[in-house]
């Protein structure tokens, strides 16, 4: 079963929740494959009922310790565009839509998701142009996304600290 | 508004404090008591990131976060757990204080708030003793590096500051980035764009 993934992380993201989950997306949501729906909804006032209905499953959760599990099963992640959340599904391998959140103060966000959209690894909008972009969007275009280099830092600082 | 809250927290800082923030140089022997300020959500992913590299001279690893961060002690728990196996003798201590500042908190009452949290930072810090200050930019880190500084002006203990600017920092510091981008000891920034813009940071290229 195809499913669909959202994460808002530790933050909430009214808008998002409900524009994913409104029958204008489930429609398209339901054309494109996807029969499932899990919403992570964090700190948010919003949070849909389970419901089957008509062809798109949906649940959703506020927290869990860990949404490694639920990456790995979503064929489709929709997310904030947190670092911490983008990192995550880049490095699952997963198709990304990042849905900037325009409420935030001076919307730093936008830096990274716009960074990462304009590299190529990940598809990019708002809560206005999300359905829109669900319809059109061609997940066979993103490139994949090269891991970070931890162990650079690690010499960096063996160095400045006086280890080496 | 932003140029305000950097003028109200300016007069906290002294000129003797940038001076302090000279680097010190020489070979240093382990262990190395490390502190690490954490803050919620990709903050920690972040700085767990950067210290999946480290040898077993990083310890102990003392964690601060804010005490509203509801996911950062689960994640540095597994962390730590999972570090645990690699090096059995691996010590961390995790400790809670007020946060300094909340996303979308005005400027001004933010330095309300981080003098608040300052109260807790210092004692904490002063017990903690760290030999160096890793931090990311969750707001907590203000007050507990402004704490360091206090405590090496007084001649108790010279922490060394390392500050890495988040990754979803592409174009523009963090408040707290560009606080601590004249106290820090090192500024590693992990975008081009950011190292032309401030020319004392250090590129290492993308490290998370």
């Amino acid at each position: 079963m195809k499913s669909v993934f959202v994460t808002v992380g530790t933050t909430s993201f009214d808008d998002l929740i409900a524009t994913v989950s409104s029958p204008a997306a489930l429609q398209v949501l339901q054309s494109r494959g996807y029969q499932k729906l899990v919403l992570q909804v964090g700190r948010g006032e919003l949070k849909p009922e389970p419901r089957s209905s008509p062809a798109v499953a949906v649940e959703a959760f506020r927290f869990k310790d860990s949404l490694a599990e639920d990456l790995r099963s979503a064929d489709l992640v929709i997310s904030h565009a947190g670092a911490g959340s983008c990192l995550e599904t880049l490095e699952e391998g997963k198709p990304l839509v990042v849905v900037i959140n325009e409420k935030l103060m001076n919307n730093h966000q936008l830096e990274l998701a716009k960074q990462l959209h304009r590299d190529g690894h990940v598809v990019c909008c708002n809560c206005s142009t999300l359905v829109e972009t669900l319809q059109t969007m061609d997940l066979t275009t993103l490139k994949p996304f090269p891991p970070g280099q931890p162990e650079k830092f690690a010499l960096f600082l063996d160095k400045v600290v006086g280890f080496q | 508004m932003e140029a305000v809250a950097l003028l109200l927290l300016l007069p906290l800082l002294l000129v003797p404090l940038a001076l302090l923030a000279r680097r010190r140089r020489g070979r240093r022997t382990p262990p190395l008591r490390l502190l690490v300020v954490a803050g919620s959500g990709g903050h920690t992913t972040e700085i767990l990131r950067l210290l999946s590299c480290l040898s077993e001279s990083y310890s102990p690893r003392h964690y601060i976060f804010a005490d509203s961060d509801k996911m950062s002690e689960v994640q540095i728990r597994s962390f730590e757990q999972k570090r645990a196996e690699k090096f059995p003798n691996s010590q961390f201590t995790l400790d809670r204080i007020p946060r300094s500042r909340e996303v979308r908190q005005s400027w001004t009452s933010s330095v309300v708030t981080t003098l608040y949290s300052m109260l807790y930072s210092l004692p904490l810090t002063y017990k903690l003793k760290p030999d160096l200050i890793l931090c990311n930019g969750p707001g907590t880190c203000v007050p507990v590096c402004i704490s360091a500084l206090l405590l090496g002006l007084l001649g108790i203990k010279r922490a060394t500051i390392v500050y890495v600017e988040s990754i979803c920092r592409v174009e523009t510091l963090s408040l707290s980035g560009k606080i601590l981008y004249y106290f820090s000891d090192y500024f590693i920034v992990q975008w081009p764009d950011l190292k032309e813009k401030y020319p004392k940071s250090v590129f290492l290229g993308r490290i998370v």
